[in-house]
């Protein structure tokens, strides 16, 4: 079997965000940036799935050169070699269409992403590589079980779940469940070095949308502090105060 | 030019989420001078239909039939995207539930449209350019997104947007959607919904608990608490992770973001990446022995206690203001 994870490269989640430049710009000094941790699962699973010659592990970025040390990890971590599209990540679309094209050369059986990105948390690249490719497309999964000529995939529904069998090739986008994070170990960390890591360059994209600004959350009053032995104030302050209950 | 809705059912009925998003899409109908059409796919009453008709569509477009009783992301996105093509409409909206954000990106693709995911307030239309405000950061910023396609497709965060009744009612038509059989390799083999509890991300109210609980045998009194104020019951990470409760109940950064009028933390130290989840919460309550707890300092209301003790005479305090009430 041959797997695709799309992984991508965002700040650690300790980072506290802010911005400069009158908030248009996202301020990345002091930042580490991490490995996506939804694409850690995507890929831990995708490595368990291939587990013993089974087949091959494939990550990809749309990014420029300073994702890097996020690929290598990716390969520290297992997978087989990686390719980054050598280009900003403009937006979903921008990053799909990327994607897309180099699928559309070069085949898989599944394309696992993370359910998102904890950045933008757009839920979009997988669905858009779905049309794309025109492949059905699952944008959150909680669990993937593969056999020979279809997977099973469970999805979350509000209040819920749904179970769906989906025969090869389709795109996925992996939450908690899919599997256990795995930690690279010295061995992955020393053949990752070698391991190829293929730049090729971006084709031209229609732009639909731009981000123009950020805003800071409002910051909030004083807490009001209830004595631990008078709840029944509390509740009269949720019901007369607060209004919210 | 006009704009659709997608109305969700959750077997066969309209959750408050869905008239939210009605409501939502009406007021962008109203800032364009146009108006406002439903499209509902799978079995869903004429009575329910109808209801859609208060929150301001004037028309429901009904596909449904045996082949779009279930939700099969591929086909869903076909038929609305088919239905915004023939209506034209060129801003199509949907919740930003489970399904919604399966749905969005590819409708986004099949009308070359940008998608506003995760949207929590009213477009802004100025001098031809047209920006949404996203959730961005995981709950720790806002992104003012401008969309500059023609065609334009926003999914809206469940609990951001009030129901507006407009008392209007609308005209039922059924839509014979073409679909086509490659849009049907996802097969459902099961669905299991629990209608006695309350759905996280829709729910009002949010009673939550982490490792301060030390157990999961513990977790009745959050379940006594939830069930009376009609609540979801949440946990922390670690708490999902060791297994004490289920992944799908995890909320911050890397779990599910929930934006509830009431969020009660119990247990819950209130680290930066759970704080992230439910940030936009509106009134916020902590429960913790330690003074010094970071989720004091973004509390509205707390109390400084042993969970084991407050709680109960929490419990006691909202039933006693119940039979009061
Ligand atoms: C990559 C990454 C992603 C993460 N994502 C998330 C996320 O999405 N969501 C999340 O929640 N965490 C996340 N975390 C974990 C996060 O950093 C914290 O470790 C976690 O939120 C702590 O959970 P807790 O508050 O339940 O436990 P603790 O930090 O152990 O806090 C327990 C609290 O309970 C209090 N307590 C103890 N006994 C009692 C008692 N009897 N009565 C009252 N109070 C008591 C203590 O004073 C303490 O404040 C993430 C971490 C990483 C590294
Ligand atoms: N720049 C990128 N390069 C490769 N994959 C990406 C990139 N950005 C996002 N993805 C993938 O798409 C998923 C969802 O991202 P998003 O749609 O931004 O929430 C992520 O978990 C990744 O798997």
């Amino acid at each position: 079997m041959k797997i695709l994870v799309c992984v991508s490269n965002v700040p650690d989640t300790t980072t506290k965000i802010t911005f400069t430049d009158n908030n248009t710009q996202f301020n990345t000094n002091g930042v580490q940036f991490i490995l996506n941790p939804y694409d850690e699962i995507a890929l831990s699973r995708a490595i368990e799935l291939t587990d013993g010659g089974k087949g091959t592990v494939t990550v990809i970025n749309v990014g420029e050169v300073n994702t890097e040390a996020t690929i290598r990890k990716a390969l520290a971590i297992g997978a087989t070699d990686a390719v980054r599209i050598n280009a900003k990540a403009h937006d979903a679309w921008y990053v799909a269409f990327q994607i897309a094209q180099y699928v559309k050369a070069n085949p898989f059986d599944l394309i696992l992403t993370g359910r998102e990105s904890i950045d933008y948390n757009g839920s979009k690249v997988a669905g858009m590589l779905g049309e794309l490719l025109d492949l059905p497309s699952v944008s959150i999964i909680k669990k993937l079980d593969a056999a020979d000529s279809e997977a099973t995939v469970e999805r979350e529904i509000e209040g819920g779940k749904e179970v769906l069998t989906i025969p090869y090739p389709f795109v996925a986008g992996a939450a908690e469940g899919v599997a256990e994070p795995k930690i690279p170990n010295m061995r992955g960390i020393m053949s990752a070095r070698t391991k190829p890591l293929t730049v090729i360059e971006p084709v031209e994209v229609k732009t639909f949308s731009d981000i123009i600004s950020y805003e800071t959350l409002a910051p909030r009053g004083q807490v009001t502090l209830v004595p631990a032995a008078d709840t029944a104030k509390l509740v009269d302050l949720l019901h007369t105060e607060a209004r919210v209950i | 030019m006009s704009v659709l809705i997608y109305a969700e059912n959750a077997g066969g009925t309209f959750k408050k989420s869905i008239f939210e998003a009605v409501s939502y899409a009406k007021a962008i109908a109203d800032q364009n001078n146009t108006n406002l059409i439903a499209i509902s796919i799978g079995n869903v009453s004429a009575g329910e239909l109808a209801s859609l008709g208060k929150y301001g569509a004037q028309k429901v477009l009904n596909v449904s039939g045996d082949k779009l009783k279930n939700f099969v992301n591929q086909a869903y996105a076909s038929v609305i995207a088919e239905a915004a093509k023939k209506e034209g409409a060129n801003i199509v909206v949907l919740s930003n539930t489970f399904s919604g954000r399966g749905l969005a990106p590819r409708i986004g693709v099949k009308l070359e449209a940008g998608v506003a995911d995760g949207a929590v307030a009213l477009p802004e239309q100025n001098g031809g350019k047209f920006t949404v405000k996203k959730t961005a950061f995981s709950g720790k910023a806002f992104a003012i997104v401008e969309l500059s396609s023609a065609n334009k497709v926003i999914a809206l965060v469940p609990n951001s947007y009030k129901v507006v009744e407009t008392g209007g009612s609308a005209q039922i038509e059924d839509f014979a959607a073409e679909t086509k059989e490659s849009d049907f390799k996802a097969m459902i083999k099961e669905i299991v919904r629990s209608t006695d509890k309350v759905s996280l991300p829709d729910a009002e109210i949010v009673v939550s608990a982490g490792r301060g609980l030390k157990g999961p045998e513990n977790w009745g009194m959050v379940e006594e608490l939830a069930g009376l104020l009609g609540a979801a019951t949440a946990c922390s990470k670690p708490v999902s992770d060791a297994g004490w409760r289920p992944h799908s109940e995890h909320v911050g950064q890397t779990g599910i973001a929930v934006s509830p009028n009431l969020y009660i933390a119990i247990g819950i130290s209130g680290a930066i990446q759970h704080l992230a989840g439910i940030s936009s919460s509106k009134v916020i309550v902590v429960i913790n022995k330690d003074p010094e707890a970071p989720f004091f300092k973004v509390a509205d209301y707390g109390i400084v206690g042993d969970a084991f003790e407050v709680v109960p005479q929490l419990i006691a305090a909202v039933k006693a203001y119940k039979a009061s009430a």
